[in-house]
């Protein structure tokens, strides 16, 4: 085994974190530690409220700018709870819903559920890069919607949908349009209120840097009323009430929640704040850029989805030509300590758009605390495993 | 006398004291008393002379009151 390791999955979930974040989780668990709005109005428990109160406002200030409400943040264990609140709590049957070609399970599970429970589902076909053309959305839409729901970046291939031309067209319908953020929160610029998203789903633990277990919604007005909550419970407010109350934050919000979680995020969400997402975005394609033109010059390979640094993230899928991925990602492990990630990326319909199904692809995805030594040295492994293989 | 709001949520009761205290104004969050609803547990406390400059902040600040008391 390799002394040392280098972690280029951050598509999976972003490894390392700002020092900030652990020390954040610790310092609430050690010292502070009190519920949230479950307590006597102590300093202890103002603490915690003032914690998540704050830590809605960054998160409503990243998605939707100045304007938007945190009052209209969710928080959740991840995007996936998110995606579920979101299409359970809409979606009835008779309704008519569209997705893309290129979603993660988060979003088709929940929808495949719904359609064998009444709801119609299409799912628009994305190009061979995993691009959806507006074209194709205004297809869709001319034939009657009641909600799109898109992830903002495949989480396979990195591709990321022009926001700025399909969201238009959902608002210009009057249909609701759910975005996904799971690839793009932290690393791109998402305008939820200019976008006129009724849900921006996002995730803590991926380009948010923040720990797992976190993540949330942020809604629009008008669309969190139309929504029934997944679960009911207590809120802390309302406790002379058998019902779930309808305001928000609460609405949405029954049980504890993971408040060492959100400390974490908190810290997470002040890094990003003080280092700008202009930086990390610019840094992750710097690295990106020289991954990616090292893979194109790499015989006996196969890259998918977008072959230039227009419109994607870091993030790469790959196979390499008669050796299978699972394998390559074992030894690029074993004798590099380069770790990646192989399969289907909980992503099918993605890799039957891309032309990587059943067998999957390769997947790398630097991140901001990467180096550009470790980018030559994942260069050089795929390079000679490419070499070594006899089929090549 | 002492002069309390109530909310609906107990985000925007720490919203109040904040944009109280913001304005110079002291303001303390307390345990409902009994003798009010009881909406989200969390009453806050703020000066009985200031109340039309406390209510003039809240519309300012978008901050929502389930109401003023005077116990
Ligand atoms: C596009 C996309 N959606 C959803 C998810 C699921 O994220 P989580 O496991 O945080 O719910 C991921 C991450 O794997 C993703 O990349």
């Amino acid at each position: 085994m390799p002394a040392r390791s280098h972690y280029l999955n951050n598509a999976a979930t972003t490894w390392p974190k700002p020092e900030c974040v652990a020390k954040a989780m610790a310092a609430f668990l050690e010292g502070r530690g009190a519920n949230l709005a479950r307590g006597s109005a102590s300093r202890r428990d103002l603490g915690t409220l003032d914690m998540v109160t704050t830590c809605r406002m960054k998160i409503a200030a990243l998605f939707g700018g100045p304007d938007a409400d945190p009052r209209n943040v969710t928080f959740t264990a991840n995007v996936t709870e998110a995606l579920n609140i979101v299409l359970k709590g809409f979606l009835k049957p008779g309704m008519r819903a569209a997705t893309s070609s290129m979603e993660h399970n988060a979003v088709m599970r929940p929808l495949r559920r719904l359609e064998g429970e009444g709801v119609s589902l299409a799912v628009m076909p994305c190009t061979r890069e995993g691009t959806l053309e507006p074209d194709t959305l205004a297809r869709e839409l001319k034939k009657g919607l009641d909600l799109v729901v898109l992830s903002h970046a495949s989480n396979v291939c990195g591709t990321v949908q022009d926001l700025d031309r399909l969201a238009p067209l959902c608002a210009a319908a009057g249909v609701f349009l759910v975005l996904d953020t799971a690839q793009t929160g932290g690393v791109l610029p998402i305008d939820a209120t200019g976008w006129n998203l009724a849900a921006c789903c996002f995730t803590g633990h991926k380009g948010l840097l923040g720990p797992q277990g976190t993540g949330g919604i942020l809604w629009r007005d008008d669309f969190a009323s139309v929504c029934r909550p997944l679960i009911e419970g207590g809120t802390g407010s309302f406790s002379h009430e058998e019902v779930q109350p309808s305001v928000l934050p609460d609405k949405f919000e029954a049980g504890t929640p993971n408040l060492p979680g959100l400390a974490g995020l908190l810290a997470s969400l002040d890094w990003l704040g003080e280092t700008g997402i202009d930086t990390i975005r610019k840094r992750e394609d710097e690295l990106g850029r020289k991954l990616l033109f090292g893979l194109r010059d790499i015989p006996g390979i196969t890259l998918y989805g977008i072959g230039t640094m227009e419109n994607r993230l870091p993030v790469f899928a790959l196979n390499f030509d008669g050796v299978d991925n699972g394998r390559a990602a074992l030894e690029l492990a074993d004798r590099w300590g380069i770790e990646t990630r192989p399969g289907l990326h909980c992503a099918p319909v993605a890799h039957r758009t891309l032309g990587s199904f059943p067998q999957g692809a390769l997947r790398i995805s630097p991140g901001f605390f990467n180096t550009e030594e470790e980018i030559e040295l994942c260069l050089e492994a795929v390079s000679t495993l490419s070499r070594e293989n006899p089929h090549s | 006398m002492e002069c309390l709001a109530t909310f609906d949520t107990t985000h925007m009761a720490l919203l109040f004291e904040k944009a109280c205290r913001g304005a110079g104004l002291s303001a303390r969050i307390i345990p409902v008393p009994r003798e009010l609803s009881a909406s989200c547990g969390l009453a806050c406390s703020y000066p009985c002379e200031s109340e039309e400059a406390v209510i003039r902040i809240c519309h300012e600040k978008r901050v929502e009151t389930s109401g003023f008391h005077h116990i």
